[in-house]
């Protein structure tokens, strides 16, 4: 057994992608599980996301904004469990990796009324300590599974950095 | 590369604002030398952001990371600023690339570092060190965090 962190201190030691859990944003309802680690700041990871849509998989999202590389970064990772918290996680999520160069604070309330949210709540959500609490652990947890850049996909516990390559997405069952 | 439990070979290297860090200066902190190839390479870029949005877990455990590479002051301090880095970087430029090569991760055939870790204890000696098996390969930041709370499993 491995002695446990000081207290006060997220253990940040190697351990592998967590299985994706109740608090995961899954969809898809068969084939292979990917999990991945993404930045909605970064465009391989919206490249990355469209080519994972057309496969038949069960895909997982995790937050990892690099806030020093994109600044807004975080600020939309928590837009989108803002928009979570309504319900609408994949639809926020759509919208971001969707159009890249309207990431303001107005573009973001855009985005809500457009989706139909409470748009005073979405507000107060999306700077609340638990929400913040919620991408930093994602975050975490991709740092502990050695996620170095993003996007960065696991399957079966295997790690795939970048954009995925051909043979990967033929073996998820693209373009067969 | 420098084998863990040998003493730190001396250095003296300015930062990104000409101030002087030496192996002297970091005694009595655990410190990370961060080796990597150049300033404003894509994949650097990756490691020391990533590397800086943890910096508040390295504080917690009394750990400070220095980027080092064989670039300058001034490039550094460019480096630093599009970045945002607070880390310091340290410019291994004259003689270039002496202290990557005391460390023993100089790159002969590129002129530059490799990506490498070392971290040093308070008193000066190596007590874990790492070198990535290539320049694309980047060290997870979990590996500075086995290091330093080793597992007993």
């Amino acid at each position: 057994m491995s002695p446990a962190p000081p207290s006060g201190e997220a253990d940040l030691r190697s351990a592998g992608a967590p299985e994706p859990g109740p608090e995961d944003h899954v969809r898809g309802d068969g084939g292979q599980v990917v999990i991945e680690y993404g930045d909605y700041e970064c465009p391989y990871c919206a490249k990355t996301d469209a080519l994972l849509a057309r496969l038949p998989i069960v895909r997982v999202f995790r937050h990892f904004p690099v806030p020093s590389k994109h600044p807004r970064a975080r600020t939309l990772a928590l837009a989108a469990e803002a928009a979570a918290l309504q319900g609408r996680f994949w639809e926020m999520h759509d919208s971001l990796f969707g159009d890249q160069g309207h990431l303001d604070d107005p573009h973001l309330w855009q985005r809500a009324r457009d989706l139909g949210l409470d748009l005073e709540r979405f507000e107060r959500d999306r700077r609340s300590p638990e929400l913040e609490e919620r991408v930093t652990r994602d975050f975490r947890s991709g740092v502990r599974a050695g996620v170095m850049s993003t996007p960065t996909l696991f399957v079966d516990g295997e790690a795939y950095a970048g954009v995925p390559a051909p043979e990967l997405l033929a073996r998820l069952g693209g373009g067969g | 590369m420098i084998d863990a439990g040998t003493p730190a070979p001396n250095f003296k290297l300015r930062d990104q604002d000409g101030e002087e860090v030496s192996l002297e200066s970091l005694k009595g902190q655990t410190s990370v030398l961060v080796f990597y190839p150049l300033d404003f390479s894509p994949v650097c870029t990756d490691q020391l952001s990533i590397y800086q949005e943890l910096v508040q877990d390295f504080d917690q455990r009394g750990v400070k990371l220095y980027g080092v590479s064989v670039d300058s002051s001034f490039c550094h301090k460019a480096f630093q600023e599009k970045l945002g880095l607070s880390i310091p970087l340290l410019a291994d430029f004259e003689p270039k690339g002496e202290v990557a090569r005391a460390f023993g991760v100089y790159n002969d055939e590129y002129g530059c570092s490799q990506r490498a870790l070392v971290m040093i204890d308070p008193g000066g000696v190596v007590k874990w060190a790492y070198c990535s098996p290539s320049a694309l390969e980047i060290p997870g930041a979990n590996l500075i965090f086995d290091a330093l709370e080793p597992s007993a499993a």
